[in-house]
């Protein structure tokens, strides 16, 4: 029950002051975004970093990145045989199965995946060093934490994250093909022939657009939720939960934006001449 | 009189709603030895951080040599700060490097120091501070508390700064490090010309190191007409002092403070 003493907060003021803290989550989100693309261009990456970073996003998280992808394509499989054997049209399975990998499950689970598994470790990292002041420690000592710390993990997102995302493609593939062909007996030879003209260049190229970004964004509000967030072990738990959280929202959403983008543009430069080489 | 090196000019921090320093002036000459004490949450690491330009003061300004710090462009500050030497409560030393990277982690980052140079003011800072080369290669965690005071006490001093900051250098330490720690800060000040600020609540730290004592008092018993800085002077003034909050403090006396948390009946001493 409120304090007498407490003037207890309307609901409007309530709203205000949580859209208040969510423009100033983004002006200072925005700022960082700014300052790390600054230190990109002006200098590289400390001695060191960058191989660490690399190895971390990329070679600890593809065989879970890969596992992800092999079970996505069988499990896509196994939902979709019936119907399409209802049709008597199973060896077309493999162009709904790939396209959909390739230009939606594979990116989003990928950045999922990396989000779940680097990103808040990422978060957490900063986080701790913030807590026992070794952010303050860097600066004292002529280093820009963000040049030091989030340039790199920053590359080491963009560059990986589209690798990461054909693996993930490639292995589901490979688990939706396998699982058509040894499991439901599906024509070897017509589903290849299949699966051959399901993928067009411009899906590809909107298969490896996607993961850029997401890359980008996970690393970004990885390294903001760290650097930014409360003191205390509590403070490091929600900046890794937070991390998490935000990074998976604004996944969906930029899949969203960037998916309505590419087919407005598909559809601007070749669908109204029919003019269609991609 | 000569200008101050380091000084703050009416300073106040707030941190949203909460004020941590209200109107505070402070001026440090070259070559002294400033200690700052009070009690916890009064805002001594603040006073170190304006100092250093971690932190911006919500009205006044904090000066180095001169300059405000945070009204200099990024890479001048970055220059102006390398003539610190910071000692963080903690040591802060990278968990991720090894003792020697820690300790080099300076010089590496300035650039222009050859490998061997670099590894022989590292050995030659571990030395001064009474550690040994063989633990170069251990790792922050396997140290305990006061190697890794001394360890982070030999990166500050790694880039030969002109002011060296000490954020209660030696807090959780046994009597012995404690001592160890604040001989330390005695050698350095002989071997090296350096200006320092001293944070603490030790009082054995502050009657060993100290030129120049200052003592802060928390806002939050503080009326508005009040100011912060409470005691300001040298070491037997501290003594002779009869302010009843600095006598308090001086004497680890809380029987004043319990009577106000209302429970003197329960805890303080009969």
């Amino acid at each position: 029950m409120a304090s007498a003493d407490v003037p207890e907060e309307s609901p409007q003021s309530n709203w205000t002051s949580i859209g208040q803290d969510f423009v100033n989550e983004l002006g200072d989100l925005s700022l960082f975004a700014l300052q790390t693309l600054g230190w990109c261009l002006r200098r590289r990456p400390a001695p060191g970093t960058l191989v660490t970073s690399l190895y971390t996003v990329g070679v600890r998280t593809a065989p879970v990145v890969a596992v992800t992808g092999l079970f996505i394509g069988m499990v896509l499989v196994v939902q979709s045989h019936a119907s399409y054997q209802r049709l008597d049209m199973s060896s077309l399975m493999s162009r709904s199965v790939n396209l959909s990998i390739v230009r939606e499950l594979g990116p989003v689970l990928v950045a999922t995946m990396l989000a779940g598994r680097v990103g808040s470790a990422m978060a957490a990292e900063l986080a701790t060093m913030r807590v026992t002041e070794q952010l303050d420690a860097l600066s004292c000592l002529g280093v820009s934490p963000i040049h030091y710390l989030v340039v790199p993990r920053f590359l080491a997102c963009v560059l990986l994250v589209p690798l990461l995302t054909i693996l993930a493609d490639f292995t589901g593939m490979m688990g939706g093909a396998g699982m058509s062909i040894y499991y439901y007996r599906v024509e070897s030879f017509h589903y290849w022939v299949h699966a051959q003209g399901s993928l067009k260049p411009w899906d590809l190229t909107m298969g490896l657009i996607k993961p850029t970004f997401f890359g980008a964004a996970i690393s970004l509000i990885c390294c903001h939720r760290g650097m930014k967030g409360t003191a205390g072990a509590e403070g490091v738990g929600r900046a890794a939960t937070e991390a998490f959280v935000i990074s998976f929202v604004v996944i969906l959403i930029l899949d969203f934006f960037i998916a309505l983008f590419l087919n407005s543009l598909y559809d601007y430069l070749w669908t109204a001449s029919d003019l269609n080489p991609l | 009189m000569a200008a101050p090196l380091l000084s703050l000019e009416q300073v106040s921090v707030r941190f949203g709603s909460q004020a941590v320093l209200r109107q505070i002036n402070l001026q440090i000459h070259k070559g002294e030895t400033v200690v700052v004490i009070g009690e916890s949450g009064c805002g001594k690491t603040v006073v170190l951080k304006l100092l250093i330009g971690l932190l911006e003061p919500t009205t006044g300004q904090a000066t180095f040599d001169g300059k405000v710090l945070t009204r200099l462009p990024e890479k001048e500050l970055t220059r102006q700060r390398l003539r610190f030497g910071f000692l963080f409560q903690g040591a802060a030393l990278f968990d991720s490097l090894n003792v020697y990277d820690n300790v080099a982690f300076g010089l590496r980052a300035q650039g222009g120091f050859p490998a061997a140079e670099i590894h022989e003011k590292v050995r030659q800072r571990l030395l001064e501070v009474g550690l040994p080369m063989t633990i170069a290669s251990k790792k922050p965690a396997e140290l305990s508390g006061g190697m890794k005071k001394r360890v982070g006490l030999a990166r500050a001093l790694a880039l030969d700064p002109e002011v060296m900051l000490y954020d209660e250098p030696t807090t959780g330490l046994d009597p012995i490090m404690t001592d160890v720690i604040n001989e330390l800060i005695l050698q350095t000040r002989r071997q090296h010309p350096v200006t320092s600020v001293v944070v603490t609540h030790d009082m054995k730290t502050v009657v060993k190191v100290a030129d120049r004592i200052i003592m802060l008092y928390p806002l939050s018993r503080l009326t508005p007409s009040e100011p912060q800085i409470i005691f300001q002077g040298t070491a037997a003034e501290l003594q002779q002092c009869q302010d009843a909050r600095v006598r308090q403090f001086v004497e680890g006396e809380a029987r004043e403070r319990l009577r106000e948390l209302g429970q003197a009946n329960s805890l303080a001493p009969r």
